[in-house]
């Protein structure tokens, strides 16, 4: 449905986004991730038309967003950052505009408007100006905006920024079911979103993709993935490091020690090698050893890592 | 693609923005009370002895539009950028142009409400003597037309920045341009300089907004007058979405 190429803006000497490439097929959600400032917002713009690539294509559900910008746009809701919406309108007023300017007329128009009211929970503020209402509720009425033609393609800049937990969470689970039969775009900056909602996550750094894949495969590439941590009482470190340097698979271990609890991980020489944690118990036979886990590796370290290679890591040691 | 809805839904909600500001209550009361005031006070209504209305109401009107339209026209696209909500509505299927068409129209529809309700002037005139109330219309008309371009040039400077006073102060510099290039000291004085080359007086006067809106206050509709007005808008809503478009290149 969105397919981006080699997609790049320049604004005066910078380049804010150098050559991207990639495709959201209906029923996927791709999170974008990235530091502040890596170009995310830039390509959401771009593909959106609201900024003219410097060069590249984006195309949406097989328009070119330059060339033939309007049907794109019909095909596409937009939630763009800070959720910007008509503060000197009401709620209801608001939507109605959007629904009317999206082509929606008489009972369309209203079962729509009603269809996004309850999906956003606005009903209560239906008729209150938009600028007397908290952060989270003009959020879920941009939001609702975008979605009140029930678009094919949404792109959604930063959808959770601003809301409590609990409209956090609201607002995923319509992402994730929204996102069975459109292809949606989300920015953010909160990892544990990425593994709620993405079917897959792209990093970028610098206007560039840096990592692409499902969130479990992202996962696969920290250090900490497939990682050996056990908690052993009444064994001296020296014995235990003695023991684990053995390790065929093994490639460092960190210990702390608390009173005669001594804490050790043990990190993989490849990441999310399974052998390990084998290798651990069968070393630790005849130990008191009190607890065992395998690491599923961690996001935020991953993203760390990757977009920031030179200090990432420097904790574990 | 039929433009006409686009263009009517955001007329509608531009439109309807004034009204739930105090912007639209405060504008037409402050130009209801400088035309009563002009028109019976400084202009000598009463005095005159006349059953007209161009030389004690219609002659104010370039003057009065210098400070007000620009106070309407400001916020049109200065407020829209500096809120966010530019980026939605560029980003709705609509073109650009149907975006500037709609909110242009807005608000000349309301400068013309403001125009309407100025109606007790004409009920007075009738009462007190019989004037021709065809050369009334026209130089309505001509009124109507001339708010327009001023609003058209305020949409410019609207466009240039984010900042409401400055578009204000801009527009307002600008439309003073388009009144003195026709105003008698300025053409005396421009006169007195360049005796050699009455093309120039010529050239500098064609663009002022007074010498096209006389022809209106004596009840003439010359189509080139008509076209002067509607060429200034149509410049300035052109020069206005390129304005918009070199903003999403930089």
């Amino acid at each position: 449905m969105i397919r981006v190429e080699s997609l790049t803006k320049t604004f005066g000497n910078k380049r804010a986004v150098d050559g991207i490439s990639f495709c959201v097929e209906r029923g996927e959600v791709l999170g974008f991730l990235g530091p502040n400032g890596a170009g995310k917002s830039t390509t959401m713009r771009m593909i959106t038309g609201f900024l003219p690539p410097t060069s590249g294509k984006v195309t949406v559900g097989g328009f070119d967003i330059t060339e033939k910008p309007l049907p794109a746009k019909k095909l596409m809701g937009y939630l763009p950052e800070n959720a910007p919406a008509y503060t000197d309108m009401t709620v209801h007023g608001f939507l109605d505009f959007a629904a009317e300017i999206r082509g929606l007329r008489g009972d369309a128009k209203k079962s729509a408007i009603n269809r996004v009211v309850e999906l956003c929970f606005l009903a209560s503020v239906l008729h209150q100006n938009v600028d007397t209402l908290s952060k989270g509720y003009r959020h879920r009425t941009c939001f609702a905006q975008s979605i009140i033609h029930d678009p094919e393609v949404l792109v959604l800049d930063e959808p959770t920024d601003g809301l409590d937990p609990n409209q956090k969470h609201e607002i995923r689970q319509l992402i994730r079911r929204m996102g069975e039969k459109k292809a949606i775009i989300f920015s953010t900056h909160i990892l544990e979103e990425v593994d709620a909602v993405c079917s897959r996550a792209l990093i970028i750094d610098r206007g560039n993709i840096v990592a692409n894949g499902t969130p479990e495969e992202l996962r696969q590439k920290s250090e900490w993935a497939g990682a050996v941590t056990l908690c052993i009482q009444g064994v001296t470190v020296a014995a235990i490091q003695e023991k684990f340097n053995m390790l065929r698979s093994a490639k460092k271990i960190s210990t702390t020690t608390n009173g005669s609890h001594v804490t050790v991980t043990v990190f993989p020489r490849t990441a999310g090698d399974g052998d390990l944690t084998r290798e651990v118990i069968a070393a630790t036979t005849g130990w008191p050893v009190e607890r065992l886990r395998t690491e599923e590796g961690r996001l935020d370290d991953v993203f760390r890592s990757i977009t920031m290679p030179d200090t990432a890591g420097k904790e574990v040691k | 693609m039929n433009s006409f809805g686009p263009i009517k839904t955001i007329a509608k909600r531009e439109l309807g923005a004034y009204f739930t500001s105090p912007v639209a209550y405060v504008f037409i009361v402050i130009f209801l009370l400088l035309n009563g005031f002009f028109t019976f006070m400084v202009g000598g209504f009463f005095e005159r002895g006349e059953a007209s209305l161009a030389n004690s109401f219609f002659i104010w009107h370039p003057w009065f539009y210098l400070f007000l339209v620009p106070a309407v026209g400001m916020r049109l696209w200065a407020d829209e950028r500096r809120v966010g909500t530019l980026e939605l509505l560029l980003t709705m299927p609509i073109a650009p142009w149907e975006a500037i068409v709609g909110k242009f129209i807005a608000s000349w529809l309301f400068l013309g409400l403001a125009l309407v309700l100025t109606f007790p002037v004409v009920i007075t005139v009738n009462h007190l003597g019989s004037p021709d109330n065809g050369v009334i219309l026209a130089a309505y008309v001509g009124s109507w037309l001339m708010a327009g371009a001023y609003l058209a040039v305020s949409c410019i400077t609207s466009a240039i920045t984010r900042s409401q006073v400055v578009s204000f102060i801009i527009s307002v510099v600008a439309c003073l341009f388009l009144i003195l290039a026709g105003f008698a000291p300025v053409i005396n004085l421009l006169q007195n300089l360049t005796h050699n080359w009455p093309w120039l007086v010529d050239t500098v006067t064609s663009f002022s907004v007074i010498t096209h809106f006389e022809g209106f206050q004596r009840g003439v509709l010359d189509s080139r007058d008509i076209m002067f007005f509607l060429s200034v808008i149509g410049f300035s809503l052109f020069t206005t979405s390129v304005i918009l478009r070199t903003h999403r290149n930089s």
